[in-house]
């Protein structure tokens, strides 16, 4: 019955969290700041930020683990954190810290978890048998967890977490202990969920990773400064991105720098990547006149589309410009 | 000097870590505090006070006067008058008194025969500190000021008459492990798994608190009884400690006794943040529980205050309960009102453990 009730509710919302004005406070601090949020169904929502800007805090708040300061927090219908307890069958949770048993072994693990979320003796195995083939555990099934792999560990928590076929997925940085191929096959993984019609809720440092997602919220020492797809991301960044390839590019870059209009610089071998104002007419040439002026040789200078790096550097950057400029 | 400056540098960072630790730092001021007032008030080999009842037949001058030379002594306190020795005997073995003063009808013929004894004690030496204290009273209590003969007064001790050691600690030994295994046991269990992040998605599951709190002690009640058969087999066998209760009223007073134990254990790791802070405050209840229970001094001869604090560890229960069952062959009706007061603590214990317990990280 309180099934029924809830996927009726789903059916008619293709919102599968809504969150409005949400703040979290940890005495002076500030974790996280009048956030506004829309998660629509079956897409990967990313939180890109550095470690501290709100994202494991915002996903706890979610999950109904730690009461927010002021909000409203709706998932797949449910108030949170009201409801907390009805949502939790509905939803997986994958930790940033490994929280499997690792005294146990990996299939022991996926008992547990099974019998905790009362799948009946017959359900219990053919899920296991399928997150088994899905995320290619079999072969060390009966390895004690504690001895296995980063990315192992990493497959076997996300196993653990889709065991009851959750209609929504938390996933708080799922990928910072794994290499980088693990983490393609990670993802991959991840597009069958969706594919399936599961939602999740990615939170990363990483911009490869914040590319793939469908939709990416920019978090900042807890306040959202940026949203939308990445291609709508790149496409309205706000600030010009500039090539320069320069022969002492370190004393360039401090040149640039102390230019009003330079919102940063980031050096890539050679050469810089400099965002500079969105305003700015002929930025080109105002670079090197800059650089001119400060007595170097004549740089190679050209305008670049931006990046995802950019977008967030940018978005950021933004921030710590109004505060420091502001008299 | 280079050394120097490394020791320092450690030396500083114990320190501020140990700042930061407030459990850790206020156990540094309140242990020695509480070992140091715990043995100097609960160490006490020369027992006051201890429970008496008089069965007097012969009711004369003469026996009045000596029942009350012997409440003077303070070694005793007459707290109830029986009519018979057989009613003594059931008080002593409710556990009611430790010593019962029988005065036959004809005490005043008696004592003008050396050779007949002319009051009989009847002493419970289930204790053997309490034991020896009476004995050296009745030994140097004066019969009677009025008469030239120094009449004789018999003594009968019950439940061990040998004063072997063995056969009081035992039991009691019982109570010691169970509360060190079962209180630690679970108090570092539910630490453990927050310590190591496994709770952070146990909480995020369907799993209610109070099924968490039940299943995680289930298995140690298993765990306790084994214990209990354990040391019961190793006292029978090596030291020949008797049984003189029912087995099943045993098993009965531990699992009840385990139950509050493990209640303590998850009390604890609802306040330890921890498995260090998890032992110290184990470590806590531990103390006195061996020193006030009545396992290691007679209760009797402790400050009231010693008393008090000894009556909220279920410890100084289960050591009435199963000296009583084991050594007294007490029948578990004559014990109820330990039973309850053990029933109690656990359901208060389990309360607060629930209630602290959130399902919630902050």
């Amino acid at each position: 019955m309180r099934q029924l009730q809830a996927s009726d509710s789903i059916a008619m919302n293709a919102t599968a969290i809504k969150v409005r004005g949400l703040s979290k406070s940890f005495g002076p601090v500030n974790a996280v700041v009048n956030l506004d949020l829309q998660v629509p169904r079956s897409t990967i929502y990313g939180f890109l930020g550095p470690n501290g800007s709100g994202k494991s805090t915002t996903i706890r708040m979610l999950c109904g683990l730690i009461i927010p300061t002021a909000g409203e927090i709706e998932v797949l219908g449910y108030a949170i954190p009201e409801q907390a307890e009805e949502l939790r069958r509905k939803v997986g949770y994958m930790t940033q810290k490994f929280s499997l048993y690792e005294d146990l072994t990996a299939q022991q693990n996926l008992d547990f978890i099974a019998g905790i979320y009362n799948l009946s003796r017959s359900h219990k195995k053919r899920r296991i048998h399928e997150v088994t083939e899905r995320f290619g555990l079999a072969h060390f099934l009966s390895q004690l967890t504690g001895s296995l792999s980063g990315g192992q560990k990493q497959r076997l928590a996300l196993a653990a977490a889709t065991l009851h076929e959750p209609e929504l997925l938390f996933l708080d940085e799922p990928t910072s202990a794994v290499d980088p191929e693990n983490r393609r096959a990670f993802w991959e993984t991840l597009f069958d969920l969706v594919s399936e019609g599961t939602t999740i809720l990615v939170s990363t440092h990483y911009m490869d990773e914040a590319e793939r997602c469908h939709e990416l919220a920019i978090l900042d020492q807890g306040i959202l400064v940026a949203q939308g797809s990445p291609e709508q991301l790149t496409r309205d960044i706000a600030a010009q991105v500039l090539l320069v390839i320069a022969d002492q590019p370190r004393r360039v870059s401090k040149v640039l720098e102390a230019a009003s209009f330079v919102h940063s610089t980031a050096q890539i071998g050679n050469s810089l990547r400099v965002l500079v104002d969105k305003h700015l007419a002929e930025p080109e040439k105002a670079v090197n006149q800059l650089i001119a002026n400060a007595g170097f040789n004549p740089v190679q200078c050209r305008l670049s589309s931006a990046s995802l790096e950019d977008v967030f550097v940018a978005a950021t950057q933004a921030r710590k410009l109004a505060r420091n400029k502001r008299p | 000097m280079k050394a120097l400056q490394r020791i320092f540098a450690i030396f500083l960072k114990e320190l501020r870590q140990l700042r930061r630790d407030r459990l850790t730092f206020g156990m540094i001021v309140v242990l020695p505090v509480v070992q140091l007032l715990l043995f100097g008030y609960a160490i006490n080999n020369d027992p006051r006070h201890i429970q008496a009842a008089v069965a007097d037949l012969s009711a004369t001058a003469a026996s009045r006067q000596y029942v009350m030379d012997l409440s003077q002594s303070q070694v005793i306190d007459i707290i109830a008058q029986a009519d018979s020795a057989e009613e003594l005997e059931d008080m002593m073995r409710k556990g009611q008194i430790s010593v019962g003063i029988f005065v036959p009808e004809d005490f005043e013929r008696r004592l003008q025969q050396p050779d007949r004894a002319a009051v009989q004690m009847l002493l419970d030496g289930s204790d053997t500190v309490v034991q020896g204290a009476i004995s050296r009273l009745g030994q140097s209590s004066r019969l009677s000021p009025y008469y030239d003969q120094p009449g004789k007064v018999e003594m009968r001790t019950f439940y061990n008459p040998e004063r072997r050691s063995a056969v009081n600690t035992v039991p009691g030994l019982i109570g010691i492990i169970l509360t060190m295994t079962m209180t630690l046991f679970t108090a570092v269990a539910i630490v453990r798994e927050r310590e190591r992040g496994n709770l952070e998605l146990l909480i995020t599951t369907p799993v209610g608190i109070p099924e968490l709190m039940l299943a995680k002690i289930l298995p140690y009640i298993l765990i306790g009884l084994l214990q209990v058969s354990l040391v019961l087999l190793l006292g029978h066998w090596l030291f020949q400690v008797p049984l003189r209760g029912s087995l099943w009223d045993v098993y009965q007073v531990s699992l009840l006794f385990i139950i509050a134990n493990l209640a303590m254990g998850l009390m604890i790791s609802t306040i330890a943040r921890n498995q260090f802070q998890a032992m110290q405050l184990t470590m806590f209840i531990l103390l006195p529980s061996i020193l006030l229970s009545g396992f290691m001094f007679p209760f009797a001869g402790m400050p009231k205050l010693a008393q008090w604090i000894a009556e909220i560890l279920p410890m100084t229960h289960f050591m009435r309960l199963i000296r009583g069952v084991v050594l007294r062959g007490a029948d578990l009706s004559d014990l109820t009102r330990e039973m309850l007061i053990l029933g109690g603590f656990i359901v208060l214990a389990m309360s607060f453990a629930i209630l602290r317990f959130k399902k919630r990280l902050d």
